[in-house]
């Protein structure tokens, strides 16, 4: 039954979201950036990301260079439907990956790069959300190659889900603001979590509400007899992480909500996959199809077996270097 | 905007474009990082204040230009997919993976010890930290060794087959990884990016000691420089020399783009030394030339017969012109560059190496010798490929993806803005860095903020543990 397709998949996909996970949040860190004008609280917070945001993004190197060795159809049908969005998403990846490093090295531009990294970081998220919208509202294939054209992925769908990643992305970020900062910049992360939170659960809501609409495997998927068995515990799964993490907002616990709106990360992402499942491309591309070689899949299934458990060893080291709170005037820089 | 355009052209454009930005970074940063480890190293042994002041030093010059290679690469790594998804259909199952390995290998490697490279000495302490940088350099490596095996294997396509979609898949992976250039190509591109940070580094060594001569820490770096330069240079003519043999075997078309052989030659082919290729008319004009040369350059006999473009079908000439003159731009900063190194053995040996002006003069000129040689080597190697991606076997024109001209364009002016605003401000910032002086007491990218309040204790206190 678990053939290399499936093994792969769950792989492309574990990678896609511990990208989620680690740049979801120092994105979010960004797109909150305008609300913190002060200097001193900008310093703290490009301090809390500074050491680990490469390790980050190189998830999502992992997740597009793997999809083209595993799944090359997939991404050669992906990338140019998603053509813009990807763009954008470079683009915006580009000014906020250099303003970690410019910032420091000048005083007259600083806040124009203060600014990059705040709209890079945006850009790049509503481009991510966007893409993901487009990917599910479905894709225009002939034979083996993309047939749409180059707008076809704005659609009011795929601009709901950009938002909710803006808005999600923000979330974590307020989140790790609460666990790694001190004083009156963690009260108004605090603050922010609140608001970002029930601006999450709406968004999930709305998406929630739209996608079994789009298409009529998503509706069968998530209502028929008898997948609802599976699909039902996710609902009711984000239900009960809510409630957590309105607890540990509430209880003012530093630590717990960070981890809490992961899991409701990985609940969404669940829900995603559930929907779209066997499809890689939806209705058009199974992962079957896309496959790689099996001999393409085991040589790169050797690897990864030994060195993504590695990666994610020496990773946690880096971060448990640098943990803790980090203070004003204390940076790593 | 760009009705009627080609959209291959603008995505090949586009491909020059962002690929010639980003190799500028790796280049450098090959080099600096293994310079940093070796820096590092010393000061571990024998505890001179002036090889941890260089390390700092070179650390904040190192994370600028490490942040715009990261973000530059970033986006080659998708270019494959947006630009050339026939490419990536095609290629993906050869190409794919060893990309894969890159990342799995090199990448996380490299950024998961960069943040503790740059900002960790006081917390994990000197020999752990040594750990940290030496991981970072040895990922540069790995990196490089993956990405020109894959390279390679475009240029010289060997243990693989082709299955019912009509996608590339390999029959034989340590064929294709080790395919017939890799080696080759390998050590050329290691030991240019040495050859370039070893230029860099005596440039601004230099630069310092024309303003003072008796700056330890300039005087060090100078000397260290030089050395590289002197001993890896004429190492680099003879593997560009192999290289170049070796390209003569597998890609021959190449090798008569590079000599401006449009004509075959019976008897000893000539080395035309400058011209102006003239592709129209399949031959070079105003060549001043050395008879017989190129014969025994490449066949080592002045009188072996040389193919020429001429049997070569003409649908498959790459362009002559580029991949002329690029070449001759390479092989003469080489020149230059073994010329430095062997004046600078000489003043050395006068005991004039901290003292001649014109040493130091020559030294800053050839400051981006490297990167112009890196540069210019590229060009040669992927013109001389076309036209095609895959040699011989994958056309160029029937790689890329199936979009329209406007998309492409309007992607390439964006990639073109953003590019220059950015990584000009990079290059003046790293500039800037390297207008300072080495000084005793140098600070890393740690402490030296202008942010920093005076008066803070250093970062040892900057983070409290987990109770």
């Amino acid at each position: 039954m678990i053939d290399l397709a499936i093994i792969w998949a769950f792989i492309i996909a574990f990678a896609v979201f511990v990208y989620v996970v680690m740049d979801g949040f120092d994105l979010g860190l960004g797109i909150l950036f305008p609300l913190f004008p002060q200097k001193a609280d900008r310093d703290v917070i490009m301090n809390t990301v500074a050491p680990v945001w490469d390790g980050n993004e190189t998830w999502l190197v992992l997740g597009g260079g793997g999809m083209m060795a595993a799944f090359p159809l997939a991404y050669a049908v992906l990338m140019p439907a998603l053509y813009t969005p990807m763009i954008a998403m470079l683009l915006g990846l580009v000014f906020r990956g250099v303003a970690f490093e410019f910032r420091w090295r000048t005083q007259k531009a600083r806040n124009k790069w203060d600014l990059a990294f705040a709209g890079g970081s945006l850009v790049a998220t509503l481009a991510q959300g966007i893409a993901l919208g487009a990917i599910l509202q479905g894709i225009h294939v002939e034979g083996r190659h993309y047939a749409g054209g180059w707008w076809d992925w704005l659609t009011p769908f795929s601009v709901l889900t950009g938002i909710a990643l803006v808005i999600g992305y923000a979330l974590l970020g307020a989140t790790w603001l609460v666990m790694k900062t001190e004083g009156e910049l963690r009260e108004r992360a605090y603050h922010l979590s609140w608001m970002l939170l029930v601006a999450m659960l709406c968004a999930i809501g709305a998406v929630s509400i739209a996608t079994p609409f789009l298409a009529v495997q998503y509706t069968q998927r998530w209502f028929a007899w008898p997948d609802i068995i599976l699909t039902a515990p996710v609902p009711i799964a984000v239900a009960a992480v809510t409630a957590l993490l309105l607890r540990a907002l509430g209880n003012r616990n530093d630590h717990q909500p960070f981890f809490l709106v992961l899991a409701l990360f990985a609940l969404s992402y669940a829900g995603l996959g559930i929907s779209m499942y066997p499809y890689i491309v939806p209705q058009s591309i199974t992962i079957w199809q896309a496959a790689s070689p099996a001999n393409s899949q085991i040589f790169m299934l050797f690897g990864v077996s030994i060195l993504v458990p590695l990666i994610l060893g020496y990773t946690a080291w880096a971060y448990w270097v640098f943990r803790g709170k980090v203070r004003p005037g204390h940076g790593y820089h | 905007m760009f009705e009627g355009w080609d959209a291959v052209v603008l995505a090949r454009a586009q491909f020059a474009f962002t690929m010639s930005f980003h190799i500028v970074f790796p280049a450098f940063s090959i080099g600096l990082a293994s310079y940093l480890a070796v820096l590092e190293a010393l000061w571990l042994i024998t505890r001179r204040e002036v090889f941890i002041n260089l390390f700092n030093y070179w650390l904040k010059i190192f994370a600028v230009a490490f942040g715009m290679g990261v973000v530059s690469g970033i986006v080659m790594s998708y270019q494959f997919g947006t630009n050339w998804s026939s490419f990536a259909d095609k290629t993906g199952p050869v190409i794919g993976p060893m990309m894969a390995y890159e990342v799995l290998t090199a990448f996380f490697l490299e950024a998961g010890f960069l943040g503790v490279m740059l900002f960790g000495l006081e917390r994990v302490g000197p020999r752990l930290h040594f750990v940290a940088t030496l991981m970072v350099a040895i990922g540069t490596l790995i990196s490089a060794f993956w990405i020109l095996s894959a390279n390679s294997w475009m240029q010289t396509p060997a243990g693989h087959a082709v299955n019912a979609d009509g996608q590339f898949v390999a029959a034989d992976w340590l064929k294709v990884i080790f395919n017939p250039s890799f080696p080759y190509r390998l050590v050329h591109m290691v030991l240019a990016a040495y050859l370039t940070t070893s230029l860099v580094v005596g440039a601004v060594g230099a630069w310092h000691l024309l303003r003072d001569q008796h700056l330890a820490g300039a005087r060090v770096m100078f000397s260290m420089a030089m050395w590289m330069a002197t001993l890896v240079a004429p190492i680099q003519i003879l593997a560009g020399d192999q290289h170049g043999l070796n390209t003569l075997e597998h890609q021959p078309a190449k090798v008569m783009a590079m000599e401006g052989h449009y004509q075959s030659h019976k008897d000893g082919a000539p080395l035309i030394l400058f011209g102006w290729p003239d592709q129209a008319e399949a031959k070079v004009k105003y060549a001043i030339e050395v008879p017989k040369l190129s014969s025994l350059i490449l066949k080592h006999s002045l009188d072996a017969p040389l193919a020429g473009l001429d049997t070569v079908p003409r649908e498959n000439w790459p362009p002559v012109p580029i991949t002329f003159w690029s070449f001759r731009i390479m092989v003469g900063l080489g020149f230059l560059i073994l010329g430095l190194g062997l004046f600078s053995l000489l003043m050395r040996w006068r005991g004039m190496m901290y003292q001649s002006q014109l040493l130091h003069r020559f030294a800053v000129l050839m400051g981006p010798a490297g990167f112009i040689a890196v540069l210019a080597g590229w060009i040669t190697t992927e013109t001389g490929r076309q036209p095609f991606t895959v040699y011989g076997l994958l056309r160029t024109t029937d790689s890329a993806s199936p979009l329209a001209a406007p998309a492409v364009g309007s992607s390439l002016i964006a990639f073109i803005i953003v590019y220059f605003a950015v990584f000009t401000a990079g290059v003046i910032y790293i500039l800037r860095l390297m207008a300072q002086p080495p000084h005793p007491g140098e600070q890393g990218p740690t402490k030296d903020l202008p942010a920093r309040a005076a008066g803070i204790t250093p970062a040892a206190g900057a983070v409290e543990g987990v109770r």
